[in-house]
């Protein structure tokens, strides 16, 4: 065994996940006729056929002929993964974007001071811990709208991580540098820009990367309790028509897209990162 | 009124320790440099050195006394006050060319970007780092570190330079490389340098003048002393100078002996000495002198 190691761990990838499916398919593909319906299969009627649990095979075949055509359009209860994918990535990075412009500079200056720390300080522990589904009440009340309210929930979840993490990136910045900046008479703006900035910016990209998956996990959940459109709807909705090809494959999906959005990130941190 | 280009004067630096009195580092440090002077400190750690250069630099305040430049009172850091700090103090993020730019767009706010570029690179080559422009800090070495942030602390040209044991950290041979380095820059632009060191050897090839610190608390400039050797110095054939083992021997024998004395300080200046006025130094005691301690100095016989 010469190859390298990224190539030995891919292949074992692939073997783990033909087990996996290798698994899945054969513990599936024969039902057990059960002697006595449960009481759950008497509820669903005769649809036991269809609600159970299919096959790789039939999930593959039905991921085919959806992301063939990812996005038609045949009215509200009837639209392509892709456009339900877009919804929700658009109410994410809407959110998102929105509580980076606020969490990032009131980190900052959260972090140069310590007495704005110490007042904002029990705000921040009171609020941080608040599951961001929470606040959906209250917002589809004071808002009115449920795609409003569901960017705003969006927001508010993400915007702890970034606050937090630019907060405690300014605040560490090595005093050294700080008095390069004073020994050049920076000006306070060039200061922040010019030292601050690129000494916390590791730092304040990692808040980012994990407020984008928290976004992204708590769209799906959002989506569930508006409705309407987006991946969290479309799962659900499948679930009320028990197509569970549907159901399996927009978790697939909803795994696919958040790796993407992480992956980007996780981009963007390498090229502000730096050795010291 | 005629005033010395830096005076300090009544310089002292309390601090409040947690049990609630107080920790006197220093007390009632008066000194001046001249326009163009070297002088180097020397005195035990913890005795308070790096405080008074970060309050020559402005970096840190007084508890009492005033620190003057050109009759002006030091109230903060300023561009005309360039601190090379132990650690290199570089910023990581930027390559070697542009945290040397850093400082000199800083200085230089109109300057076009090619004249920034171009004096930047000169002050690059007199330290030898052409090849490494490009370079992060985190692929250099303590030595090239240590030679960048030299060269962006020249680049700037300010009137006063301030040396936190920058060589501290190298290993000798490193060492003995950037000390030329240092005085051939120094030797072209006269600027004044006050920088503190630990090597008593490295303070005797740079120095017109050696301040000797007494051990804190309560520590002082106990005395001032001059290195009476002619420039230029070389690192590999200053140990053949007739002074320079009767200096070495002073110098060590202070920091030994009586560095632990309280200080003659009555006159509020630190006495000056000059170990090499008293020595007929015309004759042949330099073969002796040199034969005689060689072996106690390898750097030099390293050369
Ligand atoms: N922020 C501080 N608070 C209390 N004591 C300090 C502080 N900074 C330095 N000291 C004390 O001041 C003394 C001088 O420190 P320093 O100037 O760094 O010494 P040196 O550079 O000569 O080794 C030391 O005894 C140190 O413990
Ligand atoms: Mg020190």
């Amino acid at each position: 065994m010469m190859q390298s190691m990224p190539f030995r761990a891919a292949l074992l990838s692939i073997v783990m996940a033909v087990l996996l499916f290798g698994i899945w398919e054969a513990a599936v593909v024969t039902p057990e006729k059960s002697t006595e319906m449960t009481e759950y299969e008497m509820l669903m009627g005769g649809a036991e056929q269809e609600a159970r649990v299919p096959p790789p095979s039939d999930v593959l075949k039905h991921a085919w002929d959806e992301l063939s055509n990812p996005f038609y359009d045949k009215g509200p209860n009837d639209k392509g993964i892709g456009i339900q994918l877009a919804y929700s990535l658009y109410r994410v990075l809407t959110g998102y974007i929105l509580a980076a412009l606020i969490a990032i500079p009131i980190g900052f200056v959260v972090g140069m001071s310590p007495l704005m720390y110490n007042a904002l300080n029990p705000f921040i522990q009171v609020l941080r811990p608040i599951s961001p589904l929470a606040w959906m009440p209250l917002a589809l009340f004071i808002i009115q709208d449920s795609e409003t309210s569901a960017i705003f929930v969006i927001f508010i979840c993400s915007i702890w991580p970034m606050l937090i993490n630019t907060a405690f990136g300014v605040a560490n910045v090595r005093g050294d540098w700080i008095n390069v900046a004073r020994t050049h008479e920076l000006s306070p703006l060039r200061t922040a820009f010019q030292v601050i900035l690129p000494a916390a910016a590791p730092t304040i990209l990692t808040g980012m990367r994990i407020s984008i998956g928290i976004a992204w996990l708590v769209i799906v959940a959002a989506e569930m309790l508006v409705g309407g459109t987006g991946i969290g709807y479309y799962v659900w909705n499948e679930w009320n028509n028990l197509d569970l090809n549907s159901v399996i494959f927009s978790i697939l999906m909803i795994g696919c897209v958040g790796m993407l959005l992480d992956l980007a990130l996780s981009s963007a941190q390498r090229l502000v990162e730096y050795n010291e | 009124m005629s005033h010395a280009f830096l005076e300090v004067s009544g310089l002292s630096k309390v601090y409040a320790t947690k049990e609630g009195n107080d920790f006197t580092v220093y007390d009632n440090v008066n000194f001046t440099l001249d326009k163009g002077e070297f002088v180097c400190i020397i005195g035990h750690s913890g005795c308070g050195k790096s405080t008074i250069l970060n309050t020559l630099a402005g970096l840190d305040d007084p508890s009492a006394g005033a620190v003057i430049m050109n009759n002006k009172e030091v109230k903060g850091p300023s561009l005309e006050r360039g601190v090379v700090f132990q650690n290199y103090s570089l910023l990581p993020w930027l390559s070697t060319l542009s945290n040397v730019e850093f400082g000199v767009k800083a200085r230089w706010k109109s300057w076009s970007k090619s004249k920034v570029r171009e004096h930047s690179t000169r002050f690059l080559n007199m330290v030898g780092l052409e090849h490494a422009l490009n370079r992060k800090p985190s692929e250099l070495s303590g030595g090239m570190r240590q030679r960048v942030s030299i060269a962006r602390a020249f680049a700037t040209q300010p009137e006063l330079l301030l040396l936190d044991e920058p060589f501290g950290a190298l290993d000798a041979l490193t060492r003995g490389v950037i000390q030329e380095e240092l005085v051939k820059i120094w030797s072209e632009t006269h600027q004044t340098v006050f920088m503190i060191t630990h090597d008593v050897d490295e303070a005797i090839l740079l120095s017109d003048r050696i301040f000797l610190m007494s051990n804190g608390p309560n520590a002082a400039i106990a005395e001032s002393v001059k290195v009476d050797l002619p420039r230029p110095r070389q690192r590999n054939t200053i140990f053949q100078q007739p002074g320079y083992y009767p200096l070495r021997n002073y110098l060590v024998n202070f920091l030994v002996n009586r560095s632990g004395e309280k200080p003659d300080t009555t006159s509020g200046k630190p006495k000056e000495v000059n170990p090499l006025a008293d020595l007929d130094l015309s004759g042949a005691p330099a073969e002796g002198a040199a034969a005689d301690h060689t072996p106690q100095h390898p750097r030099a016989v390293n050369q």
